[in-house]
C-alpha cells in the first residue's frame, strides 16, 4: 500500500490500537526516576493534568568522575604549555584532543547528555550544533586564510615595491 | 513511487475497521494533558544550542583576526596562565557544587539545596572578579579592546563568557529567593535543572576559551 | 542634504535636538502628515468604539497562536505597505533621473529609500509573515492545543514589532542607514557613517531577533513534542516539516546575525576593531560572518512556502502529494546545504579558485532538491482533478515564476559568470524572482488558503483574481528590464544615469510597479469586500476546500482550545483519512481543558526593550541604563508569577461543541450529498 510504507521507517510510529497510547511514541523514552519525592502521588497520575515532567537524573558518582576526570584534563594541558615539554605544534595538538575529551566528560557526566534524553532530541540537535559550528568555524578560518593570501601583499612582494 | 501516488483518490466504500476487535478510534477520549513543564527541559536546551552558534562566531572572529596585533602586545605579552589556572578552577569547583545542589534537590533537602547553590555562586563571583582584574589591568597598560584586533576579539570573547557568568549568577539569586518563597516545587525544581544545564554549558564554552585563547595564545 | 556632522552629545538627550526632525524633506513632511492624520483618526475611532480594553484583552496580551498568528501578519502586512512605497519610490526615480535631471530624490534620501526596502522587506515583511503563517497553521495540523511556551510567543511577536516601530521612528526623528540592506563596513563604521542611520539598523535588528529566534526555539519544540498521537515523523504534514527545518534554520542561524552585529555595533560604540580599516580589522570577515546567516535565511523564507505550495496543490488536486517522503528529504538536503553556500554571495571578493569552485558547486547542488520538489508538484498535479481556485492559481504561477528565477540563480552560481554580474540589476532581478515568485506568491496561495480557517469565511474570488492578474504579468513587466540591464552591466543602487538608451528599459520597470501596486490595491479591495460581504462568503463546515490535514477538522474559526478531543493519527492526510474512514466526532463526555493564561508580560518587556534602543539609538545613556535595569528587572518579576494557567471547565466546552454539532447537522440536512465526504 502506498503511503503506508513509511511506516517500518519510521520509529516514531506507535502500535495505535493500544489505549496507553503516548503522543509520538518516541517521546516518552524518559527513564521514570522517582526522584520526585514530595510529589510521589503522581505515581501513574498521567491522568489528573497536573502530572509533572521527568527531570535527568544525576548521581553523585557521575558528578565525581566527571569532576576528578575534568581536573585530570585540565591539569595537563596547563602543566604541558607553562612548563614547555614539547614543541609547540605538538602542544598544540595534544591540548586540542584534551580540550575535545573534556567537553564530552562534561556532556556525559555534567549535563547527562545520552541518547535517550528527550526521546534522543537533546543528542541530535547536538550533532547538528556540532556539524554547523564545524562548518562556520572551518569555513570562516579557510575563506578568510585564502582572501589573505590572495589579496594582501606578502612580505617578498612588499619588498619589491620601489 | 508506488502506483497509487498517481491515481486520483476515489472514496472508499464505506466500512469501519476494527483493531484488536475495537473499532478504531480518531480521537482520544481519555486524553491527559501533557504534563506541566512538558517541554520546558528540551526547549532549554535548543535555546543552549543557539547561544553555542553565539559563541562559535566569537571563536571564528577570534581565530581570524586572533593574529592581528596591530604592532601591539600579542598574548604573551600579556596572559598570566597562573591566573587563568586558578579561574579555571574556580569554574571547575562551582561545576562540582552545582552538582551536589542537584543531588540535594533530587533527595529534597530544600536547605542543603540553596547552600550549595550559594556556594556555586560564591565560586562563580570570584571567577568573575579574578577575570574583572585581569580587563582592568589590561587596560590599565594600554592593551584595551580599542588597541588592535586582536585584543578586541579577545575581549569580546571573554567577556561575553563573563557576560553570561553574570546573568547565570542573577538567576542563581532570584533562584535562591524563590526556593525560599516556594520550596522545592516541580516549577522550581524544573528551573534549577535549566541553570544547572546553563551553568555546565559555560563551564565547556570556557574548556574552548582557555585552551584557544590563553593556553594555545602562549604557543604562538 | 548631505548627512551632518555627528551632533553633539548632551546629558539629557544624548544626540536627539529638534534638528533631527527632518522639516528640510517635504516628502517626508507629507508622510508624515498623512500618517498622523491617519493614525489620529484610528485612535479616535478605538476611542470612540470602546476598542481598547477589546484590544489589549483579546489580542494583545492573548497567548493563543491563532491570534498571535494573526497579529503577525497583520505586522507583515502594514510593513509591506511601507516596503513596497520605498519600492516604486526608487522605480519613479530610476525612471526619470536622465539626461542630467537628478529626479526627485536627493542622495541623502534615496540611499535610504534602498536600504529601508530591504531591510522592511526581510526582517519585517517576509518573517513576519512566514512567522505568523506557522504560528496559526502548525499547532492545528499537529493537533496541538496551542504552542509549547506560549507566553513566550507572544512576547516574541512584540520584539518583532518593536524592532518594525524603531525602524518607523526613523523615519520622522533622524534617518536611516544608507548603507544598503546589509549594512557592510566600513561605510557602516562609524568614520563613514557617524551618524543615527546605521544605529536605527542595528538596534531594530537585535531587537526583532531576539523575537524571532525565541520564536523559532518555540516552535521547534512544539513540533517535537506536542504532535498528536500516532503522528510520527514521517506522518506530518508537509506544512509541519517545512516549519520544522525552517524553525531549525532560524535557531541554527539568527544568533550568527545577532553576534556578527554586536561585533559592528562595538566598532560603532565603543571603538574596538573588528571591521575597521586600521588596527588589524577586517571588513571582509563582516560579509563573510553576515552571509553565514544570510544564506540560510533565504531558505527560512522559501522553505514554509514550499510547504504551502504542497498543501495547496495536495488539495486542490484531489491527491496525496506524490512523493512525501521524497519530499520531506529534500527539505532536510536544502536545510543542511544553505550552509555550505554563502560564500556565493562574495565570489568577486579575492578568494582563490578552491574556494570559489567549491561554494559554487554546492550552490549548483542545492537546485538538485528544489528541482525534485517541483517535479512532485507537477506529478501531484498529474492526473489529478484540478480546481484553479485562487490559492493553486498563485502555485501555478508560482511553478512557472520560481523555476526562472532557479535557473538565473544557477547562472549566478558560477564564478566567472558571478564575476561578471555581481552587483548588476541582473542579481537584483534574480532575488526578486525568487523572493516575490517564491515567498510572496506563495503568501498570497496560504492567505487565500487559510483565510476561511481563520475568520469563517472564504475571501471574494473576482478581486483575487484582478489581483492575480496584476501582479503576475507586472511582476515581469518589472523585472525583465533588471534581468536585460543587468547583461548589458547596470550596476545596482544608482540614483542618476548618463547614457539616456536605458531610460526606456526604467520607464518599462516602472510601468512593471505600477501594475503590482494596482494588485496590491486588488488585494485590499478583495479583503475589505470580503469582510463587508462576509454572510455570502460564510463558510460553516470548516472544510470548505475539501482539505486533507488536521487544521480542516476544526470549525472556523477554531475554538480557542482548538481540539475539544485531541485527534488520533492513523494517516498521512490525517483529516483525509478520517473523512474517507467515516469517523464520529466525539459528542459526549467533555473534560476540563488546560490552557494558558494572557499576560501583559510580552507588550511590556517589548516596550521597554524598544526604549531602550531608541535611548541607544541617540545616546541618551541614562535613559539607555534605566530601561535596561527595568527590563531584567521586570522579567525577574515576571518569573515570580507561578499562576499562568486556568481550564476551561467542561460545560463551557460542551456548549461550544454542541453549537458545532448544530452547525453541521444543520449543514448535513441542507446537503445530503455532502455528508460523509
Amino acid at each position: 500500500m502506498s503511503g503506508h510504507d513509511q511506516t517500518t521507517a519510521d520509529p516514531g510510529t506507535a502500535d495505535l490500537s493500544h489505549p496507553d497510547l503516548k503522543p509520538s511514541g518516541t517521546l516518552q523514552a524518559t527513564q521514570p526516576t522517582g526522584h520526585e519525592a514530595g510529589h510521589g502521588a503522581h505515581h501513574g497520575g498521567q491522568h489528573d493534568g497536573h502530572a509533572v515532567a521527568e527531570l535527568p537524573h544525576a548521581t553523585m558518582r557521575d558528578y565525581v568522575i566527571g569532576f576528578v576526570a575534568s581536573v585530570i584534563l585540565t591539569a595537563i594541558p596547563f602543566w604541558l604549555v607553562m612548563t614547555g615539554t614539547f614543541s609547540a605544534a605538538a602542544t598544540a595538538a595534544i591540548i586540542t584532543v584534551f580540550a575535545v575529551v573534556q567537553i564530552v566528560v562534561h556532556m556525559i557526566f555534567f549535563l547527562h547528555m545520552n541518547s535517550k534524553a528527550e526521546g534522543g532530541w537533546s543528542l541530535s540537535t547536538l550533532v547538528f550544533t556540532i556539524i554547523v559550528v564545524v562548518i562556520m568555524l572551518s569555513g570562516s578560518l579557510w575563506v578568510m586564510s585564502h582572501l589573505h593570501s590572495n589579496m594582501m601583499p606578502q612580505a617578498h612582494e612588499l619588498s619589491q615595491i620601489p | 513511487m508506488t502506483t497509487s501516488d498517481w491515481a486520483i483518490e476515489v472514496p472508499d466504500a464505506p466500512h469501519t475497521e476494527e483493531v484488536d476487535g475495537q473499532p478504531i478510534r480518531f480521537y482520544d477520549v481519555e486524553e491527559h494533558a501533557h504534563p506541566e513543564g512538558y517541554s520546558t527541559m528540551l526547549g532549554f536546551w535548543i535555546y543552549l544550542m543557539s547561544d553555542c552558534l553565539i559563541f562559535a562566531i566569537l571563536f571564528a572572529t577570534y581565530g581570524v583576526l586572533g593574529g592581528n596585533y596591530a604592532a601591539g602586545p600579542g598574548p604573551q605579552d600579556l596572559f598570566e596562565l597562573p591566573l587563568i589556572a586558578l579561574n579555571t578552577a574556580m569554574l571547575l569547583f562551582s561545576s562540582i557544587t552545582y552538582g551536589f545542589a542537584m543531588l540535594s534537590m533530587q533527595a529534597n533537602r530544600l536547605r542543603a539545596t540553596q547552600g550549595w547553590l550559594a556556594v556555586t555562586g560564591l565560586f562563580g563571583l570570584a571567577f568573575l572578579g579574578i577575570e574583572l582584574y585581569e580587563f582592568q589591568h589590561l587596560i590599565h597598560i594600554g592593551a584595551g579592546p580599542q588597541r588592535s584586533a586582536f585584543l578586541s576579539s579577545f575581549f569580546t570573547l571573554v567577556g561575553t563568557h563573563g557576560l553570561h557568568v553574570t546573568f547565570g549568577l542573577v538567576w542563581l539569586v532570584t533562584l535562591i529567593v524563590q526556593l525560599n518563597k516556594r520550596g522545592l516545587i516541580p516549577a522550581n525544581q524544573r528551573r534549577v535543572a535549566c541553570l544547572s544545564m546553563f551553568w555546565h554549558f559555560l563551564d565547556v564554552v570556557w574548556i574552548g576559551v582557555f585552551t584557544v585563547v590563553y593556553l594555545m595564545g602562549m604557543l604562538r | 542634504m548631505t548627512p551632518h556632522p555627528a551632533p553633539e552629545v548632551g546629558p539629557i538627550l544624548g544626540r536627539l535636538s529638534l534638528e533631527a526632525i527632518p522639516l528640510h524633506e517635504p516628502i517626508l513632511v507629507a508622510t508624515f502628515g498623512a500618517v498622523a492624520v491617519g493614525g489620529l483618526a484610528m485612535l479616535a475611532l478605538l476611542t470612540k468604539f470602546r476598542l481598547w480594553g477589546y484590544l489589549w484583552n483579546e489580542w494583545f496580551t492573548s497567548v493563543d497562536h491563532k491570534k498571535i498568528g494573526i497579529m503577525y501578519m497583520v505586522l507583515g502586512l502594514v510593513m509591506f505597505l511601507r516596503g513596497f512605497a520605498d519600492a516604486i519610490m526608487m522605480r519613479i526615480q530610476q525612471a526619470i533621473a536622465f539626461g542630467g535631471s537628478e529626479g526627485y530624490l536627493n542622495a541623502h534620501h534615496y540611499d535610504q529609500v534602498f536600504t529601508a526596502h530591504g531591510v522592511i522587506m526581510i526582517f519585517f515583511v517576509a518573517m513576519p509573515f512566514v512567522t505568523g503563517l506557522m504560528n496559526y497553521v502548525v499547532p492545528l495540523q499537529i493537533g496541538a492545543r496551542d504552542v509549547s511556551f506560549p507566553f513566550l510567543n507572544n512576547f516574541s511577536f512584540w520584539m518583532t514589532t518593536a524592532g518594525a516601530v524603531l525602524v518607523m521612528a526613523s523615519l520622522f526623528i533622524g534617518e536611516f542607514a544608507q548603507t544598503g540592506w546589509l549594512a557592510y563596513p566600513p561605510l557602516s563604521g562609524i568614520a563613514y557613517s557617524p551618524n543615527v542611520g546605521v544605529d536605527y539598523y542595528l538596534w531594530s535588528l537585535q531587537v526583532a531577533g531576539v523575537g524571532t529566534t525565541l520564536s523559532g526555539i518555540n516552535l521547534i519544540v512544539t513540533i517535537l513534542k506536542l504532535r498528536a498521537p500516532g503522528m510520527g515523523l514521517m506522518k506530518m504534514p508537509i506544512f509541519t516539516w517545512t516549519s520544522l527545518c525552517t524553525n531549525i534554520l532560524i535557531v541554527a542561524s539568527f544568533p550568527v546575525l545577532t553576534a556578527v552585529l554586536t561585533l559592528l555595533t562595538l566598532d560603532r560604540y565603543v571603538g574596538t576593531n573588528f571591521f575597521t580599516n586600521d588596527f588589524g580589522g577586517s571588513a571582509m570577515m563582516y560579509v563573510n560572518l553576515i552571509w553565514i546567516w544570510g544564506h540560510p535565511e533565504v531558505y527560512i523564507l522559501i522553505l514554509p512556502l514550499f510547504g504551502v505550495f504542497s498543501e495547496v496543490t495536495s488539495t486542490f488536486s484531489g491527491k496525496r502529494l506524490f512523493g512525501y517522503t521524497s519530499m520531506v528529504y529534500a527539505t532536510i538536503v536544502i536545510m543542511i546545504l544553505s550552509y555550505l553556500v554563502w560564500l556565493h554571495h562574495f565570489f568577486t571578493m579575492g578568494s582563490g579558485a578552491s574556494v570559489n569552485s567549491f561554494f559554487g558547486i554546492t550552490t549548483m547542488i542545492i537546485s538538485i532538491p528544489t528541482g525534485a520538489k517541483l517535479f512532485n508538484w507537477l506529478f501531484t498535479m498529474y492526473r489529478g482533478r484540478i480546481r484553479y481556485e485562487l490559492p493553486m492559481m498563485w502555485t501555478v504561477a508560482f511553478m512557472l515564476t520560481f523555476t526562472v528565477g532557479g535557473m538565473t540563480g544557477v547562472l549566478l552560481a558560477v564564478p566567472p559568470a558571478d564575476f561578471v554580474l555581481h552587483n548588476s540589476l541582473f542579481l537584483i532581478a534574480h532575488f526578486h524572482n525568487v523572493i516575490i515568485g517564491g515567498v510572496l506568491f506563495g503568501l498570497f496561495a496560504a492567505i487565500n488558503f487559510w483565510w476561511p480557517k481563520a475568520f469563517g469565511f472564504k475571501l471574494n474570488t473576482f478581486w483575487g483574481k484582478v489581483s492575480f492578474w496584476c501582479w503576475v504579468p507586472g511582476f515581469w513587466v518589472a523585472f525583465t528590464p533588471l534581468y536585460v540591464m543587468g547583461l548589458m552591466g547596470v550596476t545596482r543602487r544608482m540614483r542618476v544615469f548618463d547614457d539616456p538608451d536605458l531610460q526606456i528599459w526604467f520607464v518599462i520597470a516602472a510601468i512593471g510597479a505600477v501594475m503590482i501596486a494596482a494588485g496590491i490595491g486588488a488585494m485590499l479591495v478583495q479583503f475589505a469586500v470580503s469582510i463587508w460581504k462576509r454572510e455570502e462568503l460564510r463558510d460553516e463546515s470548516g472544510d470548505p476546500w475539501n482539505g486533507r490535514t488536521l487544521e480542516w477538522a476544526t470549525s472556523s474559526p477554531p475554538p480557542e482550545y482548538n481540539f475539544a478531543f485531541t485527534p488520533m493519527i492513523h494517516d498521512l492526510d490525517a483529516w483525509h483519512d478520517m473523512k474517507n474512514r467515516h469517523h464520529d466526532r466525539p459528542i459526549t463526555g467533555y473534560r476540563d481543558i488546560h490552557m494558558p493564561r494572557s499576560t501583559g508580560t510580552g507588550v511590556i518587556l517589548a516596550g521597554i526593550s524598544l526604549v531602550m534602543g531608541f535611548a541607544l539609538v541617540w545616546h541618551i545613556w541614562w535613559l539607555a541604563a534605566l530601561s535596561f535595569v527595568s527590563l531584567i528587572g521586570y522579567a525577574i518579576y515576571h518569573t515570580f508569577n507561578y499562576d499562568r494557567d486556568f481550564h476551561i471547565p467542561a460545560a463551557r466546552v460542551a456548549e461550544v461543541e454542541e453549537a458545532r454539532s448544530r452547525q453541521l447537522d444543520a449543514l448535513r440536512a441542507a446537503e445530503p450529498q455532502a455528508a460523509g465526504a
